[in-house]
């Protein structure tokens, strides 16, 4: 409105030059004009949440946000939680398995993919299929066909094996593996895409280079191939542990915590403690816990990589 | 300009008309997730009754079957300012709301509508925050019932069993006739539902309002809980093995074809049978869960009511409060709810013969002092400390190593939990 009005009302003569400078004025707030909204965003409702979960952490808040100072009395009742620790100890071998056994398959799925085999685009969206699926999907449909009255363990005693037995949905010290076999299931296909990808991008001329000197093709994958998508496990592993450390929504579809509370995880203690027992601090501090692990996994990694990346 | 002034005038003059007239006439705003099927039909009575009253009804129904997300919405509106009129709120966290200073004192209304002549003093005390009616209770449900089905007992030739002493038997010549004794969903309330009847079966009454209600130390170490916790583990071996995060309702749905013989399951699972066209005393039947004939578990649905700033908006609230607590809205709120009436003294010639049975309990238990909060329902402490001893009902039931001794234990330990 103001500029109309000034434009309006000054020469003509003087207007090129003017409406230039204002040109270049523009040019350099645009991009910070632009990200700003972002920015501001991230900033209050990331950064800002973050300090507030921490404020919360160190308050006696129950039902309602309460700001007296109660300083590690939160963390202390956590670390005396059985269930917290249970939900720790799950959260290891879950985040391992599922990490491990992710890479590896999807690794071998992308290896045999790159073979140049026919139909090769119709298979990798068969195994990428998985992705387009939400958590809520996978883990309703693993727990029917986990389930041991009409799953698996059903259909292999209608084809008279009445022996087996496959009851780890329902089994406390085994629950768990459950959602390392639906999560596997659902990312692996991804860790494969960016495998591939990784694998399309190696210089076909080396790979011929070792042919020529006689290297076999296992040599040639464990010497050449593999090292060389180094930046693509730093990647796919970012990505996974971060999956693996928020997971909530597969365990809560797939087995609810259950048997009792043996497949627990950190988020999902976080919310039954924050927003159906009235403990927002303890729930609070578990969160803190949670940022904690990302930080203390990640940084380190992040760190090595970077240096190693600056150093050549 | 002189039109454009004009214009402005006559729409701020109307607006402050609609103002004006939305004053008048008070919203009433109840935040609830009655949303199944008999539930929202109960609400719907609500509603037309307030309206008959010249109140307009805002509903603010929060789907999410255990009211998670309800009051997730009601935190906000509260720390925000802007509470609603009512809303279903239960047991002790009645107590925590108080804490916080927003609940609005219905002491005019009671004492106008008799509530202390109409409550017995158990369920009123849950209704009042330091002495002050806060809420209005709309039904009772009774947590300790057993559901059976007569058929299956017959064909297994057994009796249906009164006492925990009677019942390895009866259900091991269950066992043998092919129907699976007991049928539970393995979800951590349903096994806290369970537990907290073998408590009172075993210990009886007293012994349950000492040890889970005024969580007693010496109590919860008792010989007597280590009893029932070796007969909650006596119990699971009669479940079959599939139960691991069932719906209750499914549950229900295996007594209901003769699949199983038995639920331990609150009165809302008479829904289920009359859903499925079953007559009660014929088809299933409803029996206190073994020895706890002489007690009554509640679980009592109140609305809590919030301050409110308007003159308006707290006439609409005393007319929510009476409506609520009017023979006509407990009558019909509860044959759809399948509960009984928390107002003593109605007629229940509408009712069915669980629900009388129900009634009378209540009444009998209220004078003998067998009426006691249900833990697993949020009925007896506060939340947190009910969720630390679920988490050890629920460990022990789905452990195959956890002595009794230990779990008791642990029970005396979670108690400490504030």
């Amino acid at each position: 409105m103001n500029a109309t009005v000034l434009s309006s009302t000054t020469a003509p003569a003087a207007r090129p030059a003017r409406r230039c400078r204002w040109c270049d004025t523009l040019d350099a707030w645009l991009p910070k004009l632009v990200v700003a909204p972002t920015f501001v965003c991230s900033l209050v409702f990331v950064y800002g949440y973050i300090l507030w979960t921490a404020v919360l952490s160190l308050t006696p808040s129950r039902l309602l946000p309460n700001y007296e100072f109660a300083g590690l009395a939160q963390y202390e009742a956590l670390f005396d939680n059985e269930r917290w620790w249970q939900a720790l100890s799950n959260l290891a071998v879950f985040g391992g398995g599922f990490i491990v056994i992710c890479l590896a398959v999807g690794l071998l799925l992308a290896v045999l993919l790159d073979q140049k085999i026919r139909a090769e685009g119709f298979i990798r969206s068969i195994y990428l299929y998985p992705m387009a699926l939400s958590f809520i999907v996978t883990g309703t449909a693993w727990k029917w066909i986990l389930n041991p009255e009409f799953g698996i363990e059903k259909l292999m005693h209608d084809w008279g094996f009445a022996n087996f037995t496959f009851d780890w949905l329902i089994d406390p010290e085994w629950s768990i593996y459950t959602v390392i076999v639906a999560a596997v299931w659902q990312s692996s296909g991804f860790v494969m895409a960016l495998f591939l990808a990784g694998l399309r991008g190696i210089d076909d001329s080396i790979i011929k280079a070792a042919q020529v000197d006689g290297a076999s093709m296992p040599t040639i994958y464990r010497r050449i191939i593999i090292p060389s998508l180094r930046p693509v496990f730093f990647s796919s592993f970012m990505i996974l542990a971060h999956i693996a450390v928020k997971s909530f929504d597969l365990v809560m579809a797939l087995t609810n915590g259950g048997p009792g509370f043996s497949s627990d995880l950190p988020a999902t203690f976080m919310y039954s403690f924050a927003f159906t027992r009235n403990q927002i601090g303890l729930g609070a501090a578990s969160a803190m816990m949670m940022l904690m692990i990302v930080v203390a996994v990640i940084v380190p990694f992040m760190y090595s990589e970077m240096r190693r990346s600056r150093h050549g | 300009m002189k039109t454009l002034i004009k214009t402005l005038h006559a729409a701020l003059l109307s607006t402050s008309l609609l103002a004006a007239a939305g004053a008048q006439a008070a919203d009433v705003e109840v935040l609830h997730w009655w949303t199944a099927g008999g539930e929202a039909r109960s609400v719907a009575e609500l509603k037309k009754m307030l309206e008959a009253k010249g109140h307009k009804w805002k509903d603010f129904a929060v789907a999410g079957g255990g009211g998670e997300n309800a009051m997730t919405v009601l935190k906000s509106r509260v720390v925000s300012g802007n509470p609603p009129t009512a809303a279903q709120i239960k047991g002790p966290s009645i107590q925590e709301w108080g804490a916080e200073g927003v609940l609005a004192n219905m002491n005019d209304v009671a004492k106008a509508g008799n509530w202390d002549g109409l409550l017995p003093p158990v369920v009123a005390n849950v209704m009042k925050y330091k002495g002050n009616y806060v809420a209005v209770p709309v039904n009772v449900h009774r947590v300790n019932w057993m559901w059976a089905n007569p058929e299956v007992f017959k064909k297994a030739g057994v009796a249906i069993p009164k006492t925990w002493d009677e019942f390895p038997a009866a259900a091991e010549k269950l066992q043998k006739a092919g129907f699976i004794p007991v049928a539970h969903g393995g979800q951590p309330w349903q096994d806290f539902t369970v537990f907290e009847s073998v408590v009172m079966g075993v210990g009886g009454p007293a012994f349950y309002k000492k040890a889970l209600v005024d969580l007693d130390q010496a109590s919860l170490k008792s010989p007597t809980m280590i009893k029932a916790l070796e007969t909650l583990q006596m119990v699971r071996k009669y479940i079959d093995k599939d139960a691991a995060n069932r719906d209750w309702n499914l549950a229900t749905a295996m007594v209901i074809n003769g699949k199983a013989a038995m639920q331990f399951m609150g009165d809302w699972a008479k829904g289920e049978f009359s859903a499925a066209g079953k007559k009660p005393g014929k088809d299933y039947v409803c029996l206190p869960a073994p020895g706890t004939a002489n007690g009554f578990t509640f679980n009592i649905d109140s609305l809590v009511m919030f301050t409110q700033k308007s003159a308006d908006a707290k006439k609409g609230q005393q007319d929510l409060a009476t409506a609520v607590m009017s023979p006509e809205f407990q009558e019909v709120f509860n044959l759809n709810k399948g509960s009984i009436p928390a107002r003593q003294g109605m007629d229940l010639a509408k009712f069915d013969d669980c629900a009388k049975q129900s009634a009378a309990d209540f009444t009998a238990s209220a004078k003998s002092g067998g009426l006691v909060p249900s833990i697993a329902h949020q009925m007896a402490v506060p939340a947190a400390t009910a969720g630390a001893i679920q988490d050890v009902v629920t460990q022990f039931f789905n452990s195959h190593t956890m002595t009794p001794k230990a779990a008791a234990d642990k029970l005396a330990l979670a108690a400490k939990v504030r």
